[in-house]
């Protein structure tokens, strides 16, 4: 079974996010760059597949500026076989509308019988993607896993849902997307870091997936952002100790604010 | 006035509380029309009036509830090819932004999610990267897709006597590839729900066993609020999953969020952070949820908790 990881590289988890007040993109030239956490979990669950199918290969696909290479390095280490990266001026600005169209042209390119995700980037925080990505390829959606099983041409999840969870079951090619829950990612070792140097890397431009430029970036998008302002910062709090009366104080306060 | 579909989100037929929401925004913007998918319409009928839909588009084939996602967008583009409607509204529940992420591809349209507001226009109000930042955006290719949170707007009764079309919807092997296999349950039952709930208290690793919840619950009970639970409680087991808040839990924007015995994870706060008034019992006066807070007691929850209810009884009693 070939299955590609798609990871993507977002803003540190703890950095302060900023959009660009130039063209109002999220701000990724200023912060350090980590892979988005729940595609950890995907990579994770790729190889874990792999590892217990005994065969097929798993690849990684980003699609992102230059110095996304850090992140595809990163799933490489873990133990990802290869990885394509996406990467062109056109691209900047894609919305999910041009993001989904550009990775399933890239997804095309590559052999497979699963695409797996996280859930959900910490930036962009839309948890679309999967969904479009299978209604792009045409292909099985079994989304917000939180258990895969891979049986002779289907894929059975758990989808974790609002009030428990669903058992999902369709024939590949799927997409999944994992939660959190599914798994603890593997850190890299020392030599998963050295043999990453190694691993094929293939850089795709548009013309080479065969993306056509006005479906992409700013133009390609079907969403613009008016205006953006920061949030006027909140007036800190009142923090009191307990003195053996905390309780009452807190109740006080509820019902000054006429939750009570 | 130009037609907005608003998808029914519901249980067996009962509408859940968003629904009145995205009818009474689109009451703002156009004509509202109600677009119910799945069993138990009966239920959903005099609601959807009471609530203002001037039409209800109506596909209640049983087959289309055993599959996951694809089948109900597959309904919405029908219906949004031949309404030509001048928005499309939706839930922003896990599902509902699957439904509206595909709708845009078929549709080609652009797809904006997690609004908490709707301007003329459709111009969406989002509040992103944990609240820091306001953004006004809008579709500007197709037809206008945007999913709103709930409890962005309160929903406001205008009864109508809307027109019913039932859409005999053709949807297609390839949709019905995701098979549900089983439904199962495990919520606690009772509260609140949740992404509704005016009030949520949530507890988390500071509990130090299960059973202590039931000082979250009591504290729960006695303001009419629903319970949430930090990651570290529902890995250890203390409370359901479908119980969790933050990033890969549920996002919660209640009146009142109380936050007991949690850190403050930056994936915590991704799901509570834009809750109107915060408060946080913690005994680590370093702890980050203080950096958020209205008010914020340091202190043994132990000794907080059971005291703060018991208050909260006394006054109720007083009333
Ligand atoms: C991909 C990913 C997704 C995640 N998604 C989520 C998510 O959706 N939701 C979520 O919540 N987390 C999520 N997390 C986990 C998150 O990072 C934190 O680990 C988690 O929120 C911590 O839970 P906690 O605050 O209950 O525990 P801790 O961080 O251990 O905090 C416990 C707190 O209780 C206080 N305390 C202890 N005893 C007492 C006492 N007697 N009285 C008062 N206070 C006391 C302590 O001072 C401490 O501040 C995610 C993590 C990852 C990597
Ligand atoms: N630019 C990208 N390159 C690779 N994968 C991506 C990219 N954007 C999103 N993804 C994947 O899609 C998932 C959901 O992202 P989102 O819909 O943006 O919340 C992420 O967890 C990633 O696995």
């Amino acid at each position: 079974m070939n299955i590609v990881v798609c990871v993507k590289q977002v803003p540190d988890t703890w950095a302060e996010k900023r959009l660009s007040a130039e063209d109002k993109t999220v701000d990724r030239e200023g912060v350090d760059g980590v892979m988005n956490e729940l595609d950890e979990y995907a990579v994770e669950e790729a190889l874990r597949i792999k590892e217990a199918q005994g065969s097929g290969e798993v690849t990684v696909l980003t699609m992102g500026p230059d110095k996304s290479v850090e992140t595809i390095r990163k799933a490489l280490s873990m133990g990802a076989d290869k990885a394509v990266h996406l990467t062109d001026p056109g691209l900047h600005g894609s919305d999910a509308l041009a993001t989904s169209y550009a990775m399933a042209k890239a997804l095309a390119t590559i052999e497979h019988d699963l695409v797996i995700l996280g859930v959900e980037s910490t930036d962009a925080r839309m948890s679309v993607l999967p969904a479009m990505l299978a209604e792009r390829l045409g292909a099985s959606q079994l989304t917000f896993a939180r258990k895969v099983e891979v049986g002779s041409g289907t894929v059975k999840i758990e989808r974790q849902t609002d009030t428990g969870y669903d058992v999902v079951e369709a024939p590949t090619p799927a997409v999944v997307s994992v939660v959190e829950k599914i798994n603890e990612p593997r850190y890299p070792s020392f030599k998963g870091i050295m043999a990453a140097k190694k691993k094929p890397l293939t850089t795709l431009s548009l013309a080479d997936a065969g993306i056509e430029a006005d479906k992409v970036g700013f133009g390609g998008s079907g969403t613009e952002v008016a205006e953006f302002s920061a949030r006027p910062p909140k007036q800190a709090g009142q923090i009191v100790k307990d003195e053996g009366d905390g309780g009452a104080k807190l109740a006080e306060f509820l019902a000054s604010q006429k939750f009570i | 006035m130009a037609e907005v579909l608003v998808l029914v989100e519901h249980v067996d037929g009962a509408p859940k509380k968003v629904t009145y929401e995205l009818l009474t925004l689109a009451r703002s913007l156009g004509e509202p029309s109600a677009v119910f998918i799945g069993n138990g319409y009966d239920n959903a009928k005099d609601k959807l009036a009471e609530y203002g839909a001037t039409k209800i588009y109506v596909a209640g084939d049983g087959d289309l509830d055993g599959y996951l996602v694809a089948p109900k967008a597959e309904v919405l583009a029908q219906i949004v090819s031949s309404a030509s409607p001048a928005a499309v509204l939706i839930p922003s529940t896990p599902e509902g932004k699957e439904i509206a992420g595909r709708l845009a591809v078929k549709t080609e349209s652009g797809v904006i999610t997690d609004a908490v507001g709707l301007d003329d226009g459709f111009v969406a109000k989002q509040s992103i990267f944990g609240g820091a930042i306001n953004v006004s955006s809008k579709v500007s290719r197709g037809t206008p897709i945007i999913t709103v949170r709930p409890n962005s707007t309160a929903p406001e009764a205008s009864p109508t006597q809307p027109a019913e079309e039932q859409v005999t919807a053709s949807i297609s092997e390839a949709a019905k590839a995701a098979k549900i296999l089983d439904r199962v349950t495990e919520k606690k039952g009772g509260r609140p729900e949740l992404t509704e709930a005016a009030i949520v208290v949530s507890g988390g690793r500071g509990l130090g066993e299960g059973k202590n919840f039931e000082l979250i619950e009591k504290l729960a009970d006695t303001l009419g609020a629903a319970v949430g639970a930090s990651r570290a409680a529902t890995d250890a087991g203390w409370y359901p999953h479908t119980n969790q808040v933050g990033q890969t839990g549920k996002t919660v924007s209640p009146q009142l969020y109380m936050a007991i015995g949690i850190s403050g994870a930056i994936q915590h706060r991704a799901g509570m952070q834009t809750s109107k008034t915060i408060v946080a019992v913690n005994k680590d006066p370093e702890a980050p949820m203080f950096e958020l807070v209205d008010f914020g007691i340091v202190g043994d929850l132990f000794n907080v908790v059971p005291q703060l209810t018991e208050e909260i009884e006394k006054r109720k009693s007083q009333h």
